[in-house]
């Protein structure tokens, strides 16, 4: 069936014409959205772009770094500065995804998808957005929670503060089909490390909940420790603790309750 | 609804179309251009055998919106030869069984060729990296890795 496409080159336009349509969606790279046409999703009927440059600028260059919604993972993946972010952004599809798939559209993938999001949770990110009435920042965690009213805005940017140092970011997606695959799970933590003790643990999961979520219990369980044995074993009993993963060709959830705590215990022990 | 103008360079010429609002790239393609190279496999990016190079960059274009090309330039199979003459790739492939029901060789010649455009000497996980997201149901890939490297190592003429 045929749909409405709306083209804005600002994206105040674009966010405008956004909020006032129930049925438009906004299209990022399109490798769901152009799906869902192709399957004959008729909630679609308006489709809307903007050719904004703001969506595809980023600034990689400082401390905090901001990547607009637009920004493809082909495009971190070219960006030494990004290199932190170059795991989740190689663990998704094939080159051809990643040359099209967009960060913005990625904190909107349903499981098995959105392993970029997982990373961004684990690093705090602050997810800009804009409205019928104007822009506002949002933490990601938020943002998450509330994604499935989240129809009628625009993402703008992503920004995130870059980890002090590499072993302070660790990311690992277990996929079924490699070098490509939909995740079994995926896990991010970001551990910085203040007098030999971690201060400010931040651990995500994806692929154990029906949005990416934060493992608090096993965050608790590493606060104030120094990163040894006794804290990631009980980081790693911990990890299951809020979960609530379904069952889908990729695992059960009973499998996905079984291996989780075994990964984060080898990412927090820096295990291949 | 009404049709909406579009022209885009497809294989070094110009082409001007008129398209259904949310015509994906692969339909305008093989219904509106004539160019049946492109295969349609799946319609959901999971095969590969869609995929064309636009301005130089591997996509899907049965995810591709086909208005978002407006003015960019698009090479698919049918663009590959030079001249009379097969192109390397498409040589290899010949040369070394790399097709079988040849279902899905239009994708992987096009994600070798972004490859190889790209880096003339690719490493064997490079190679796989490239066509991880093109399936083939029948070589079981050994011989289309081994073609691209095999035209990469340019131990095959044009
Ligand atoms: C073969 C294949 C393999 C894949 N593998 C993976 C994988 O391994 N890991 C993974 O995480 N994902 C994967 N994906 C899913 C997808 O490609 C990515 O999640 C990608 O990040 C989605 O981004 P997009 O720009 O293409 O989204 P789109 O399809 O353009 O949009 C997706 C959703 O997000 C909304 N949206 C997009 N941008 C914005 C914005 N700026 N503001 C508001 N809403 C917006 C859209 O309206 C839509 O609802 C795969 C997809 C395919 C087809
Ligand atoms: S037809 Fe496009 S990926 Fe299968
Ligand atoms: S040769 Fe038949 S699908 Fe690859």
């Amino acid at each position: 069936m045929a749909v409405t496409v709306k083209t804005f080159t600002s994206v105040s336009e674009a966010a405008g014409a956004l909020s006032s349509d129930r049925t438009a969606r906004y299209l990022g790279g399109g490798t769901l959205v152009m799906r869902a046409l192709n399957e004959g999703d008729v909630s679609i009927s308006t489709v809307v772009r903007a050719q904004d440059q703001a969506l595809t600028r980023f600034d990689a260059s400082g401390p905090r770094i901001t990547l607009g919604a637009g920004v493809t993972f082909a495009r971190v993946l070219a960006e030494r500065d990004l290199g932190f972010l170059h795991a989740p952004a190689r663990s998704i599809g094939g080159p051809a995804v990643r040359n099209m798939g967009t960060v913005g559209g990625n904190l909107f993938a349903p499981n098995p998808y959105g392993d970029f999001t997982v990373a961004l949770l684990a690093l705090d990110a602050t997810v800009a957005v804009q409205g019928g009435f104007g822009s506002r920042d949002v933490g990601i965690e938020e943002f998450l929670q509330a994604r499935d009213r989240q129809s009628g805005t625009l993402v703008l940017s992503i920004s995130c503060t870059r980890p002090a140092s590499t072993g302070a970011f660790r990311y690992r997606k277990i996929a079924r089909i490699k070098p490509k695959g939909g995740s079994v799970i995926t896990l991010a933590a970001h551990l910085p490390i203040s007098g030999g003790r971690i201060a400010g643990a931040r651990i995500a999961l994806g692929s154990m909940a029906p949005t990416q979520i934060r493992a608090r219990a096993a965050e608790r369980a590493l606060e104030g420790q120094p990163l040894d044995a006794a804290a990631i074993a009980a980081a790693a009993s911990a990890a299951t603790e809020g979960t609530s993963p379904s069952d889908n060709a990729l695992g059960s959830a009973w499998y996905r309750r079984e291996i989780v705590g075994v990964h984060l215990r080898r990412l927090l022990s820096g295990q291949e | 609804m009404s049709k909406i103008p579009l022209q885009f360079r497809h294989n070094g010429r110009d082409v001007a179309i008129f398209v259904d609002g949310g015509t994906n790239l692969l339909v305008a393609l093989r219904e509106l251009i004539g160019d049946m190279t492109p295969k349609f496999g799946c319609g959901q990016g999971g095969c590969g055998t869609c995929s064309v190079l636009i301005d130089g960059e591997l996509h899907l274009s049965c995810l591709t919106l086909a208005e978002s090309v407006a003015g960019r330039s698009i090479e698919t199979l049918d663009g590959m030869k030079l001249g009379p003459n097969l192109h390397p790739l498409q040589r290899a492939f010949a040369d070394n069984f790399a097709a079988q029901c040849g279902y899905c060789t239009p994708g992987m010649l096009m994600a070798a060729k972004a490859l190889l455009d790209r880096n003339p000497s690719p490493s064997r996980d490079e190679v796989i990296e490239a066509i991880s997201g093109n399936i083939c149901r029948c070589t079981g890939y050994e011989p289309i890795i081994n073609a691209i490297l095999a035209a990469a190592g340019g131990r095959v003429s044009a």
